[in-house]
């Protein structure tokens, strides 16, 4: 009788002790599974010659090959390029703006902070709507300013082969500028009051102050504005189906509308698969050594 | 926002405030603009649209283009109006939203509350899934949703969300329980309760915030997809950001303007007022996916 109420009571604690590995265990499945199970299997699948369907014929480094020599993918990567780091600079630039001036002491703040960052609210899809009407000639901005009588201004950008990139630029900096304001302005109410008054007191100009204090202690809302903003551009696709429907042309092509349209439209998966690689990758690059610092510090 | 009171001691002239002002109201124009001018053009006739001021107030004001949006335009093949999926991107949203905080909030108590051996790295490999670009899934995905006979359907698309939610929502509670005093989940244990008493009687009465948290950013991001739902939901099952964008860009007939923009409101209005009803968690969820700890 004993033996068995001390097995149960030894079964009770050994379930316990592997209650929490279980309850674990089905998220850690779905994730081997549908993250990086996945993940192997479009890498794989990037090494075959899959057309419409997947197929498993091995074709070696072929589809990279044969990916960088399409034109819509240098279109793509060189878009990427100029968007990401417009997308950036620009969104840190008003981010920080916004925030060391809403950082003032500021009227109103209670109202416009709310303003500034709700377009992050948005879908991607609405600010691609109301920025493509917006921008465009016949009906937009530039029929008003005729109609105001300024009969020379243009605007035609999201026409032009050449400019449209930079509507996606205007729409994505307006959809997320508010958010890395939200961010600075949290690292900037984070920062000691008492060291910046001591500076105060040794005569530091304010333009000083910001340089050699406010900013230096910024870093980690740099850092991570960054992360996010360039994790955000990569993965890019909604904004630009809505805006621009990469057009004219394939003019506004970024990596994400080109393994779409590679994968599902025109039926060339293997080379589908080899441009999501490509963006893992990139991805990967940053997010990598971001999260592993992340997570050593906290330790 | 956490500290919102601690303004700078910084001391700035009156030349430079008034720049300050002016460059703070500038750009609430600037963000106010587009959504607003939207707002005010669904209100007018097509006619006041094509022809007239984009800026001015409606002459005739009318709400036609909204109930043409929710019940009558031409989504695609069918003229249902955008309100069947208005309704599948609920049916979507709220199981999947409900699921991953679930799964979020266990798995965060484990990463917090009963560590061993590895815990970080399984933490690190959810993180990481936050991030991926999700072309790198579509392709498998598409073949799985397929075997599992849930391709095109809603319940497929709450599969998906709910699996590429866990990342997100596990940082969110395991970054919450982290400040959680252990000694109050030990001195429990040592009364003799179980896993599930702990989590039920201790760590969730004080999880309201972070359940928020995890209930509003879940819901914008899974309300908001639209790769997903093109990929893998085309057709009645689509959710709202589909039909939105199958409406605005569909080639055939005239432009309606005025009931596009009434339907773009329709598919922001659901997050726009979650961000004006609980904005201060919303911010949180922002700052809980960008800065770890």
């Amino acid at each position: 009788m004993a033996a068995s109420t001390d097995t149960g009571a030894d079964f009770r604690t050994r379930l316990q002790g592997w209650l929490p590995k279980l309850v674990l265990s089905p998220s850690l499945a779905v994730m081997i599974i549908f993250v990086y199970g996945f993940i192997a299997f479009t890498i794989y699948l990037s090494f075959t010659d899959s057309r419409m369907l997947p197929s498993y014929g091995w074709v070696g480094w072929q589809n990279y090959d044969r990916l960088f020599r399409i034109r819509e993918w240098d279109i793509a990567i060189t878009n990427l390029a100029v968007f990401a780091s417009l997308y950036i600079g620009i969104s840190t630039v008003i981010g920080l703006s916004l925030a060391i001036f809403l950082d003032q002491k500021i009227r109103g703040e209670g109202i416009l902070r709310p303003i500034f960052l709700y377009p992050m609210a948005l879908s991607f899809i609405v600010t691609g709507t109301a920025w493509k009407w917006f921008l465009d000639p016949a009906i937009g901005l530039e029929n008003t300013m005729h109609l105001w009588g300024w009969e020379s201004f243009t605007f035609d950008w999201i026409k032009d082969r050449e400019m449209a990139i930079y509507t996606v630029v205007i729409a994505a900096v307006w959809q997320s500028s508010g958010f890395v304001m939200a961010m600075f302005l949290a690292g900037l109410r984070g920062i000691d009051n008492e060291i910046l008054k001591a500076a105060q007191i040794d005569g530091a100009s304010n333009w000083n102050l910001y340089r050699r204090i406010i900013l230096p202690q910024l870093r980690p809302a740099f850092l991570s504005a960054f992360v996010i903003l360039a994790h955000l551009a990569i993965k890019s696709y909604d904004l630009v189906i809505a805006l621009t429907g990469g057009g004219p042309g394939n003019a506004t092509a970024l990596p994400a509308t080109f393994m779409y349209s590679y994968t599902f439209t025109r039926n060339q998966m293997g080379i589908g698969a080899s441009s999501a690689v490509i963006m893992l990758m990139t991805i990967a690059a940053i997010m990598v050594p971001y999260l592993y610092a992340e997570l050593k510090e906290k330790k | 926002m956490a500290v919102a009171s601690s303004d700078t001691a910084i001391r700035t002239s009156r030349m430079t405030r008034a720049f300050i002002y002016l460059f703070l109201l500038l750009f609430a124009l600037f963000y106010l603009l587009p959504f607003g001018i939207m707002l005010v053009n669904s209100l007018k006739p097509l006619s006041e649209i094509t022809g007239g001021n984009m800026i001015a107030l409606p002459r005739d004001w009318t709400i036609e283009p909204w109930l043409s949006a929710w019940s009558t335009a031409q989504i695609g093949v069918e003229p249902t109006g955008l309100r069947p999926y208005f309704m599948n991107s609920l049916m979507m949203a709220i199981p999947a939203v409900l699921l991953s905080t679930v799964v979020g909030a266990l798995n965060g108590y484990v990463l917090t509350k009963w560590r061993f051996r590895g815990d970080t790295i399984i933490f690190g490999m959810l993180l990481f899934s936050c991030f991926i670009p999700f072309q790198i899934v579509l392709i498998p995905m598409a073949r799985i949703l397929g075997i599992l006979q849930i391709a095109g359907t809603t319940p497929g698309l709450i599969l998906v969300h709910f699996v590429y939610g866990i990342g997100f929502t596990t940082l969110y509670f395991r970054n919450y329980y982290a400040a959680f005093p252990t000694e109050l989940v030990r001195a429990a244990q040592i009364d003799g309760a179980g896993f599930f008493q702990i989590f039920w009687r201790i760590m969730l009465p004080s999880s309201g915030p972070i359940i928020a948290v995890s209930f509003i950013w879940q819901f914008t991001n899974i309300w908001n997809d639209f790769l997903f739902g093109a990929s893998f939901a085309s057709g009645d099952a689509a959710p709202m950001t589909v039909a939105l964008n199958n409406l605005v860009n569909s080639s055939t007939g005239v432009r309606e303007y005025n009931v596009h923009f009434a339907g773009a409101i329709m598919a922001a209005a659901p997050t726009l007022l979650v961000y004006i009803v609980a904005g201060r968690y919303f911010v949180r969820g922002l700052m809980a996916g960008s800065v770890k700890g």
